[in-house]
């Protein structure tokens, strides 16, 4: 957090610099937007194309992973420093879902 | 620093969010509970994945009968472009131009309207079409609890942000308001991360079989 202090104590100086690098981050998001639309494109095409099941399943769950990733990091700014604890919280709600779902699932099936 | 002190897009600080004491707690405290919600839809899916095609008899339809992927692609589209447009909104606040800001929000939320009209559309369609309920089949509640939870969620969304943008609307921007529209933005793409699971999981997964 200090560092962002020190970049804003003389906007002034900085105020291009800042500018174009506002500017340069927003076309990395355009890229990871055009980058989600291809991967839903993928996914849907290969469900409506009808391949084996098995090929199928983990790539979507794949698919899914990467998009989430780039709204995590992109779209919601976890790129950014000053993340550390945002993390933790994340992660461990991730890794508890990760058991929720092969709890329930494990119980279920077998 | 004065929460409702006025700035120039040059005295602007780079984080306004962060800056006050209020916008860093309201920070941490909303990721922690993004992290709550997390588990919550977790335990959703998990339910939704243990009964899906669970159903009394042969009369009922299974996920695969029903679905309509086109329908889903359009809201896919639709909830992906408007986590895009938000990322725009937050853009041009951090440029301090509270105008652009307040345009493509109010983009955001006809995205996010529009996609709310298709999943009615589609409920009431499962509902009168296939007598598929909330109470006709374990299958059945599982689906509308997990997907009307996103779609809870999609309205809270919504009226957040007009609640916002009503009451900041002659304001402009502050160190008060901004961490309030940064955090909403926030929340808008987690319900956009939860979407790439449902149209994975529930729609996708529930076509392949």
């Amino acid at each position: 957090m200090a560092t962002q202090q020190s970049t804003s104590a003389n906007p002034k100086v900085n105020y291009k610099y800042r500018r174009n690098k506002a500017r340069q981050e927003m076309r990395t998001q355009v890229t990871s937007f055009a980058l989600m639309i291809f991967l839903t494109l993928i996914a849907f095409i290969m469900v409506m194309a009808g391949f084996d099941k098995y090929f199928v399943l983990p790539v979507l769950l794949v698919l899914a992973a990467v998009q989430v990733v780039l709204q995590l990091y992109n779209f919601m700014h976890m790129s950014h420093k000053g993340h550390e604890g945002v993390a933790l919280f994340l992660y461990t709600g991730v890794f508890i879902a990760f058991i929720t779902i092969l709890t329930f699932l494990t119980i279920v099936w077998w | 620093m004065d929460t409702q002190h006025k700035f120039t897009s040059r005295t602007w600080p780079e984080s306004p969010e962060k800056t006050t004491l209020e916008g860093k707690n309201k920070f941490l405290g909303f990721w922690l509970f993004l992290g709550g919600e997390t588990v919550l839809f977790a335990s959703l899916f998990a339910t939704y994945l243990a009964l899906k095609d669970k159903v009394p008899s042969d009369s009922h339809k299974l996920a695969a009968d029903m679905f309509e992927l086109p329908l889903v692609f359009i809201m896919t589209m639709l909830l992906l472009t408007s986590s895009l447009t938000s990322v725009y909104a937050m853009y041009h606040m951090k440029n301090y131009n509270f105008q652009k800001m307040k345009t493509w929000l109010i983009i955001t939320v006809g995205l996010g309207l529009a996609f709310l009209g298709f999943e009615i559309y589609e409920f009431n369609h499962y509902v009168h079409e296939y007598e598929h309920t909330f109470t006709s089949s374990a299958f059945g509640s599982a689906f509308y609890t997990l997907v009307g939870f996103h779609g809870g969620h999609v309205v809270i969304g919504l009226g957040w942000f007009l609640l916002l943008l009503i009451r900041n609307s002659k304001r402009g921007l502050d160190l008060y308001n901004a961490p309030k529209f940064f955090v909403a933005s926030l929340y808008w793409h987690f319900i956009d991360v939860v979407w790439v699971f449902i149209f994975t999981v529930v729609y996708l997964m529930g076509m392949v079989g």
